[in-house]
């Protein structure tokens, strides 16, 4: 796998947009992760919709989540190097904006 | 490395797999795929589908797209499609329209993950017609009608683009808008009976151009099942995956079990294995000679040196194939002309493959495989099956593509 960052295939979003890094999520019970060797491939029962976790860590990310008081700690717990974490942040506002993943209630 | 490089080396599942479930039509249309129109006596069972949707599931294969044959023919279609939806697998299934009364489209509209494509190729009942057969048409446009009243939400009408329809886009899109369906065209291939008329019906030169055109310009929310890919090199690249996906992130699942690198390429040479042999499907995905053939890195051939390699990558190996061109050279509707050149310099000497499997009505009964019955895996020289309607699967319909 490259270097270069960002995965997941959803739109860009901001804090603006109700994601906030400092809090909960976990991966949406609708959706199911496919292992592939380039990290998975996710689908989603509700919207029906295939996208892609492009790499590895954004993987352990999302699976692990829910295990994390924060998104952040998420990120670091995976391994993201600096440099990328404003990449993995990006990605994970993403899957927060395309249901991949949601608030922990 | 980008997402696109690692589909190329394949995947642990298909992204899009078709899954034809009879070689039985009601229909002939010319130039359907899987020269369909008879029963294979040898079709998987219900048991056997079922086992077959489980393997899916296990597989976490999302969804398949049925086809046939005309699926709906099956008595046990309505079972085998709610045993897929309940083991979460989602489905697409075409049709041509013909089992879909007001009572079964009530009871589709009240059903989750089922996606219907109804098969249409002429805006007009007299184009639709000479291709699909009399009566087709009205077939067609009733159960549209009988899904909307039903409220089924977002049908597809699926076109296969023809010389005949190719001037029509603008009609199919204006009947698409007022079934509240969605349009999807498709190309036609060389592929089963689709060999006999392809010279007479694929679309010429300049209609490819305005097919192209047309979907710059209109095209956001047409589907194409990524099948149009050889007319990027027109100039922008269409969305999609732009890539043959045969064997890679496609296959094809036919009414006998045996698994082919693409349901465009029914033929002995493509031919991976059969569901029905020890491993299953997985063990054929996973592990065939075939399948790890083709997703070696292949070379551009004769297309090496093209500026617009990138996105064209040659095209399409089925059409190639069965037009008698070089797998590794350019497309037989490459845009550059060079496919044309080559369909000329073709000559007596080249050979050009047929498949053996053949259930067209109109065939002598043995001439494809009704040998005995071998179960098994498909060897090459064995009997098998060829797949069924032209056309309606597209490699990776519906999914959207990553950056
Ligand atoms: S490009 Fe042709 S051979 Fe390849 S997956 Fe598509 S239809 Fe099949
Ligand atoms: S020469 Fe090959 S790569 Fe170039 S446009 Fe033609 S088919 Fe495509």
């Amino acid at each position: 796998m490259s270097t270069k960052p960002p995965p997941g295939s959803a739109p860009e979003v901001g804090p603006a947009d109700g994601f906030d890094p400092g809090s909960a999520y976990r991966r949406s019970p609708s959706v199911a992760l496919r292992p592939e060797p380039f990290g998975a491939l996710v689908y989603h029962f509700g919207t029906r919709k295939l996208s892609f976790l492009k790499t590895p860590q954004l993987v352990d990310v999302v699976r692990n989540l829910e295990r994390y008081p924060d998104v952040h700690s998420a990120i670091a717990a995976a391994g993201v190097e600096e440099a990328q974490r404003a990449a993995y942040l990006k990605a994970v506002a993403g899957l927060a904006a395309s249901g991949t993943i949601e608030p922990r209630p | 490395m980008k997402l696109v490089d690692h589909f190329q080396y394949g995947l642990n599942s298909p992204i899009c797999l078709t899954w034809e479930l009879t070689y039985a039509c009601n229909l002939a249309c010319v130039h359907c795929l899987s020269s369909s129109g008879r029963r294979d006596p040898r079709e998987l069972s219900t048991a056997e589908c079922k086992a077959v949707v489980d393997e899916l599931q296990r597989m976490q294969v999302f969804y398949v797209n049925i086809g046939g044959g005309e699926p709906t023919v099956r008595s046990d279609f309505w079972e085998i499609l709610d045993y897929a939806i309940s083991h979460d697998v989602g489905v697409k299934f075409s049709t041509n329209g013909i089992k879909l009364d007001k009572k079964r489209a009530a009871q589709l509209a009240a059903t989750d993950y089922v996606d219907i494509q109804i098969s249409l190729d002429g805006a007009t009942a007299e184009v639709n017609d000479h291709v699909r057969g009399p009566g087709s048409y009205r077939t067609a446009l009733r159960a549209l009608e009988n899904l909307a009243e039903a409220g089924f939400q977002q049908p597809k009408i699926s076109v296969v683009m023809t010389r005949e329809n190719v001037d029509q886009l603008d009609e199919f899109k204006a009947i698409a808008d007022k079934f509240g369906a969605q349009l999807r065209i498709t190309r036609l291939r060389p592929s089963g009976r689709g060999a006999d008329v392809w010279d007479d019906l694929h679309p010429a030169p300049a209609q490819q151009r305005r097919l192209y055109d047309w979907l710059v310009a209109r095209g956001e929310d047409v589907l194409t099942g990524d099948s149009f890919f050889h007319l990027s090199a027109y100039g922008e690249a269409l969305p999609g995956l732009n890539l043959c996906g045969a064997g890679r992130v496609v296959c094809l699942i036919d009414p006998v079990g045996d698994v082919y690198a693409c349901p465009f390429a029914i033929h002995e040479n493509f031919l991976a294995g059969n569901v029905r042999s020890p491993g299953g499907f997985r063990e054929v995905w996973q592990s065939s000679e075939l399948f790890a053939e083709l997703r070696r890195p292949q070379t551009g051939g004769a297309c090496g040196g093209c500026q617009h390699f990138d996105a064209c990558q040659g095209g399409c190996m089925a059409a190639k194939f069965f037009t008698g061109l070089p797998l590794d050279g350019p497309d037989p509707e490459c845009v550059r002309g060079f496919g044309e050149q080559a369909l000329v310099a073709r000559d007596a000497s080249t050979e050009i493959p047929r498949s053996d499997v053949d259930h067209s009505r109109s065939a002598p009964r043995n001439s494809r495989g009704p040998v005995p019955v071998t179960i098994g895996v498909g060897s090459p020289d064995g009997p098998s099956a060829r797949p069924d309607r032209a056309c309606d699967t597209s490699p990776l319909a519906g999914f959207t593509a990553p950056a």
